[in-house]
């Protein structure tokens, strides 16, 4: 993962410039004022995480600057919020049931993502849902702790977990 | 306005700290190390964002830095629960009995 990050030097640059923008926005959303003397401190702490962290993931590596993942990316956050409800509720469900319905297993499913921001999303999403949580990846494979683990094959239980996150990322990192 | 705001806020950190509790109870009723993850760490999630979407509504003025919470809170929740979910399945934490299937002892051998 780390090599292919290291591969040029150009992108790496502007990888940097894009990391260093986001931190400064954010600081600036968290200290909601423009002084000279808090932009200074942001403009030297910013520059100094980008200095040390330049050759690490940020969440814009890799994205696609076309205006389909754009669009993506929100579809991605509604139905990443949709499916965040949906499966609380189903582990509050089994939480208060009295004899605990569960049926966990360790599955194994396959991604068709090849960027590693992509698949870290990926994996990011998958644990964010309740009932889902990655356990290991292995390059192409995850295994993925499943607490009612109605599909134990991996076509199957790829499908029931990765697939509906996954369009959505394909189009936004490929 | 302010009293809507409030009432619309108030039924949001209700049902948030419903899910919270929910949550712990989880991580009691649950009966191995990832089973109590799944509820512990993330039942709790939605609950998180509710209560600080609650917050937003009653305090306008802290949506900004309540809106950076909840990033924070969706960045690092799985990755904490993703290092505790690995090491304890790489140094073999027994499992419950209902367990139906372990695809990752089948690829690795059982470390236990």
């Amino acid at each position: 993962m780390i090599e292919s990050m290291k591969a040029g030097t150009m992108t790496s640059e502007r990888d940097s410039a894009k990391l260093f923008a986001s931190l400064l926005i954010f600081w600036i959303m968290l200290n909601g004022t423009l002084a000279i003397d808090t932009l200074i401190i942001g403009v030297l702490a910013c520059l100094a995480i980008t200095y040390f962290f330049r050759d690490s993931l940020s969440y814009l590596t890799d994205f696609k600057m076309t205006p389909q993942a754009f669009v993506a990316a929100i579809k991605y956050f509604f139905f990443f919020l949709k499916e965040l409800v949906v499966s609380n509720v189903r582990i509050a469900r089994i939480v208060i049931s009295p004899d605990l319905p569960i049926n966990p297993g360790i599955v194994k499913v396959r991604t068709k993502l090849t960027s590693p921001m992509g698949r870290l999303l990926l994996a990011n999403s998958i644990t964010l849902t309740p009932g889902t949580l990655t356990v290991e990846i292995e390059d192409e494979w995850y295994y993925i702790h499943w607490v009612t683990a109605d599909a134990t094959d991996i076509e199957a239980a790829t499908n029931k977990i990765v697939a509906g996150f996954e369009c959505h990322l394909e189009v936004m990192y490929g | 306005m302010q009293t809507l705001l409030d009432i619309i806020g108030g039924i949001l950190l209700v049902s948030g700290t419903t899910f919270l509790m929910l949550g712990g109870l989880g991580l009691v009723r649950m009966p191995d190390i990832f089973n109590r993850i799944q509820a512990g760490t993330k039942a709790t999630t939605l609950g998180t964002l509710l209560t600080l979407a609650g917050i937003g509504f009653m305090h306008p003025e802290w949506s900004v830095k309540l809106l950076l919470i909840g990033l924070f809170l969706l960045f690092t929740n799985p990755l904490s629960s993703h290092v505790l979910a690995r090491s304890a399945e790489r140094s073999g934490v027994d499992k419950t009995p209902k367990t139906r299937i372990d695809a990752f002892a089948e690829d690795h051998g059982d470390p236990s």
